[in-house]
């Protein structure tokens, strides 16, 4: 099977999108819907999480069944920060991607012993042991999570308190990152990553440090997860243990295969399709989990290669 | 330390260990006959324990909900595995957990529609309802001992099908090389909605029987589901031997750990402390047996395939 190595993004594509993204703001103030700006933000910053997973599973076939560990731990960096005063961004989110790194990497080293379905499970493993830590640990909150005295200060003018303001700058932060992720995964690192996908001894017969490549990556992945949980713990204004449950690492790599794995862009189409079914479904009915799990097992049995090879599809076909 | 504690909770992780074994059991066949990841194997025990609560409620006796429930989810298993898990095999893991998770999604609320948000009592039998006395001061409830044997007994009974009937033979060859057992004229497709239909069962026997110990409810299964997976990643994917081993080890150590790691803890660190890492590390431990099982034996404690 002919793989195609090199992530193109395709211009037609992302520019509209982004005008979109842009001008959304605008469109909800003026159906004064001012609630749509919020699941925006979320939208977005479960696309960066999702991409970042993807790094691991689409590009270097590692299935972590844990990268929640990370996007937790982003978001309690934060709040614990905030708790001790600590409340610019420019300290706190570096920070909140630092700490998750230094997990990933500990993480990493001794999951990248196994490999396959041992892998998914080790990984599984050392969230859920995140999980309980942050679960007993009563000086912050325990159960019931870290509340986030305030908001993250940026400075510049911006007050991330404004819906509108927050939405920005997830906007910018996403777009920057995910942009950066692109480049990676199309530098020489990340054609190196989908060598060792598609034939890992052969790689390493190579001369390709394959280990080394591997915990790079899940480092990379961990770091942008915990910059994505340091979003989402300013946008909830708290850090909960739920976000490391290993429910929200499953609805991550979810997203990623709704989108399709194989493509850059798909995850953030995952992300985009959950979060906006979940809403609309809810409003329809109370049984809106039925509904969803059949709209996802159609995907499954009619889409395998996910929701970003119907583009794909109509693209060769027009 | 407390020679009648130490024993009540060794009995209390052994019955744990053997209802985790039960639900393995079919989870490990399934993983390495057909090697296909189900994660809502965990659905099935829900939809056991649902089954068995209702018809206690409507007929009053515990065993012939214990049965109706092992035959109902039977069926329903063999009728998810013909009509959908078939078409799942011959595809990538991540297929299978997504598809997969969208079946516990819709399981979940399918017995939401049918027996409503609230969690339901599910009694055990009256006549074992109270303590019976096994040692002089050791009074243990009659109907946890009910649950050790019944696991006993299913564990004989699978050994016994696993490694002296035909159908065991076929499910091993199954397990260890299913081209090849295939290339032999084995049936594999059907030996596999057999196994399937008794994991179904024996999930259910295992809801039915937990049932009156832990509350049943919605996302019942999904706890219980990842203790099983752990149980099969250290017993070793596909050996029913592992799962008996594996399932054994963490229903110890999770039962002990909860009961004296906090005792410990108390005696060794100040008090605030020691409640504060208690209850963590226990949860933990389990997890760092696994990790610690990987690390050393990245296959598990037994692998199926040689």
């Amino acid at each position: 099977m002919a793989v195609a190595l090199h992530q193109r993004v395709r211009p037609a594509i992302v520019v509209p999108v982004l005008a979109v993204l842009c001008a959304l703001p605008l469109v909800t103030q003026w159906i004064d819907e001012p609630f749509y700006l919020v699941l925006a933000s979320r939208v977005l910053l479960f696309a960066l999480a999702a991409t970042s997973l993807n790094l691991l599973v689409g590009f270097g076939g590692m299935v972590s069944f844990g990268h929640a560990a990370f996007f937790g731990a982003g978001a309690y960096v934060v709040a614990i920060a905030a708790m001790e005063g600590v409340t610019s961004a420019w300290i706190a989110w570096p920070l909140a991607m630092g700490v998750s790194a230094l997990a990933a990497a500990v993480i990493g080293a001794i999951s990248l012993r196994t490999r396959g379905v041992y892998f998914i499970m080790i990984t599984l493993a050392f969230a859920q042991m995140m999980f309980y830590v942050f679960v007993s640990l009563k000086a912050y909150g325990g159960e019931d999570g870290l509340s986030l005295p305030r908001r993250s200060v940026i400075g510049l003018g911006l007050d991330l308190k404004s819906d509108t303001t927050f939405y920005y700058v997830v906007l910018a932060v996403c777009a920057v990152v995910i942009t950066l992720l692109w480049r990676l995964v199309n530098s020489r690192f990340g054609r190196a990553l989908q060598g060792v996908r598609e034939n890992e001894t052969r790689m390493e017969a190579v001369g390709f440090p394959v280990y080394r490549h591997k915990l790079v990556a899940f480092v990379i992945a961990g770091a942008v997860a915990g910059l994505a949980g340091a979003l989402a713990a300013n946008q909830n204004d708290m850090a909960s243990p739920s976000m490391l449950h290993w429910n929200q690492s499953g609805m991550l790599l979810v997203m990623v295969i709704l989108g399709g794995t194989g493509t850059f862009l798909g995850p953030a189409l995952g992300a985009t399709v959950m979060l906006l079914l979940e809403e609309t479904l809810a409003e329809f009915t109370l049984h809106w989990q039925f509904v969803m799990g059949g709209i996802l097992l159609a995907v499954v049995l009619l889409l395998p290669g996910g929701l970003a090879t119907l583009l794909q599809r109509r693209r060769t076909d027009g | 330390m407390d020679p009648i504690l130490v024993l009540e909770q060794s009995l209390n992780g052994l019955q744990f260990g053997l209802m985790l074994f039960l639900l393995a059991a079919g989870l490990t066949l399934v993983f390495g006959i057909m090697d296909m990841i189900n994660l809502a194997h965990g659905s099935l025990y829900m939809i056991g324990a649902y089954l068995a609560a209702a018809v206690a409620m409507a007929t009053g006796s515990f065993w012939l909900a214990v049965a109706v429930a092992m035959g109902g989810t039977a069926v329903i298993g063999v009728v998810l595995e013909v009509t959908l898990l078939r078409h799942l095999y011959q595809r990538d893991h991540l297929h299978q957990v997504l598809a997969t998770f969208a079946l516990i999604l819709m399981s979940n609320e399918a017995v939401r529609m049918i027996w409503g948000p609230t969690a339901l009592a599910l009694d055990p039998p009256p006549s074992l309802a109270g303590p019976v006395e096994l040692l002089p001061g050791l009074y243990y409830p009659a109907f946890r001992l009910v649950i050790i044997g019944v696991g006993l007994l299913v564990a004989v009974l699978l050994y016994f099908l696993v490694s002296h009937t035909r159908l065991g033979m076929l499910v091993r060859a199954g397990a260890s090389n299913r081209e090849m057992a295939r290339a032999m004229g084995v049936r594999v497709s059907l030996v596999f909605t057999i196994v399937f239909a008794i994991g179904a069962a024996l999930c259910a026997l295992a809801g039915a029987m937990l049932g009156p110990l832990f509350a049943v409810q919605v996302g019942m299964g999904e706890s219980i589901l990842i203790l099983a997976f752990v149980v099969i990643v250290i017993g070793g994917i596909g050996s029913i031997r592992g799962a008996l081993v594996g399932a054994l080890l963490v229903g110890m150590v999770d039962t002990v750990g909860r009961t004296f790691l906090p005792m410990w803890l108390r005696a060794v660190l100040p008090p605030t402390v020691a409640s504060n890492l208690g209850p963590a590390l226990a949860s933990v431990l389990i997890y760092v047996l696994m990790a610690g099982v990987l690390f050393w034996r990245p296959q598990g404690l037994f692998p199926a395939r040689g």
